[in-house]
């Protein structure tokens, strides 16, 4: 009994760790920080690739013409991100929109590797030695916070762009509350306001893919095989639904919070 | 589960792959696609223009053929006239010539009348001629003389 139970926890924890890479000099300046995670790193890299090559093949062919069925499709695509930037972003910027598009298409695969399933890379792998491997970057929180915190520094940037380094202190001090005595209140309601941005970003992705993730394993430690089907596949058609919805969360706030970076409240 | 050094690995990826779409892959793809919405635009544009074309063109059409039937309408009638007034000159040549054929049979009637009255009077001449000589042969019987006269007058007058 509680040899199974070790079993299971080892089961479950080894799904929950990253392959890591490390190297001393880095783990003895930075400690734990200073490890890569190889799988989320090869993993997430490899889908961008793959679909952004797609992308400039599709692009070098591209006809005004009478267009291809993958290029419609695409161009369906195209025309979807560009009508969600066109409704919320009304500045004029041209890196919105390809902005969008990557993180969309770049959530989108990530979250679909999600339906494969769970045991079948970490098991081929290991065949070839690789002792961990989690085939769902989003499932690291340190890929959504990458993309979180490049929003947010963007979102910086262009605040301080179009409003002057001034008008962005402004903004910070006479918000919410817009009397100058208030300021001291103001500040530190305002740095929490910004900063919730990127870590509700991050967070929400990877809670809801880490959950899934979760789920998908303790569906896989059922001991009666036929379960796998009757929780596995309803789980997973729900978890299609999940997969759209969070690149699409993620793609409309970053749109939203970089138009609100352009205008002043 | 820790935030590591990964979280920098990702942010360059992640600036790679926004670069690499802006700078080849979106601005391609939506100038593919308002190319072809303006190319679409021009076309129905032009559609519509080739229609109201069309029908002008129709209109001039059904124009052209009115006039062409009214023409054909004039010149029928036009034949018709002229074929009535040929009809007309031919009949009255014909009336003249007629005349003129009437007339010369006319003057051919008297023309032979008068041949044969001249023959008849030269066949009286002779008549009388023989009857006088026949008178003279015979006696003087008047009642036979005056026989002999009512009939050569009897004869004179039958022949005629």
């Amino acid at each position: 009994m509680s040899s199974e139970a070790l079993d299971t926890t080892q089961y479950v924890h080894h799904h929950l760790t990253n392959m890591p890479w490390k190297h001393a000099f880095l783990e003895n300046k930075l400690g734990d920080f200073g490890v890569l995670n190889l799988d989320s790193l090869i993993v997430s890299f490899l889908l961008g690739a793959l679909v952004l090559f797609l992308f400039w093949c599709l692009a070098r062919r591209a006809t005004a013409g009478v267009p291809s069925k993958l290029q419609n499709f695409i161009e369906i695509l195209f025309e979807f991100i560009q009508k969600q930037v066109k409704e919320t972003f009304h500045g004029n910027n041209p890196l919105i929109a390809p902005l969008a598009l990557t993180i969309f298409v770049w959530i989108l695969l990530m979250n679909l590797m999600d339906l494969i399933p769970i045991d079948l890379f970490p098991r081929l792998l290991g065949t070839v030695g690789v002792p961990y491997w989690r085939m769902v970057p989003t499932t690291d929180l340190n890929v959504t916070f990458a993309m979180s915190l490049s929003v947010f520094i963007l979102i910086v940037y262009y605040s301080v762009k179009q409003k002057g380094l001034l008008g962005f202190a402004k903004e910070l001090l006479l918000h919410p509350f817009p009397y100058v005595w208030m300021a001291p209140i103001n500040l530190p309601l305002s740095i929490v306001h910004e900063l919730a941005k990127p870590v509700s970003l991050a967070l929400r992705l990877f809670g809801n893919l880490f959950s899934g993730e979760v789920i998908f394993i303790l569906i896989a430690l059922f001991p009666i095989w036929w379960l796998q089907w009757v929780l596995g596949f309803p789980w997973a058609i729900f978890h299609i639904l999940i997969i759209g919805i969070q690149a699409f969360i993620f793609t409309i706030l970053t749109i939203v919070y970089l138009s609100l970076a352009h205008e002043s409240h | 589960m820790n935030l590591n050094l990964t979280l920098f690995g990702q942010m360059i990826t992640f600036a790679l792959f926004v670069w690499f779409t802006k700078r080849f892959v979106w601005p391609v793809i939506i100038k593919a696609i308002t190319d072809r919405e303006a190319k679409i635009v021009a076309g129905l544009a032009a559609a519509e223009r080739g229609h109201h074309e069309l029908d002008l063109s129709q209109e001039r059409a059904k124009e052209l053929l009115h006039e062409a039937k009214a023409k054909a309408m004039d010149v029928v009638d036009q034949a018709h006239k002229q074929a009535t007034h040929i009809l007309e000159e031919a009949r009255k040549e014909a009336r003249t010539l007629g005349d003129r054929m009437v007339l010369l049979a006319e003057e051919e009637i008297v023309q032979a009348k008068q041949v044969a009255k001249m023959a008849l009077q030269q066949e009286l001449g002779r008549m009388v001629v023989k009857g006088a000589e026949r008178i003279l042969k015979q006696s003087i019987d008047s009642s036979v003389n005056d026989r002999m006269i009512s009939d050569l007058i009897a004869e004179v007058g039958g022949s005629e």
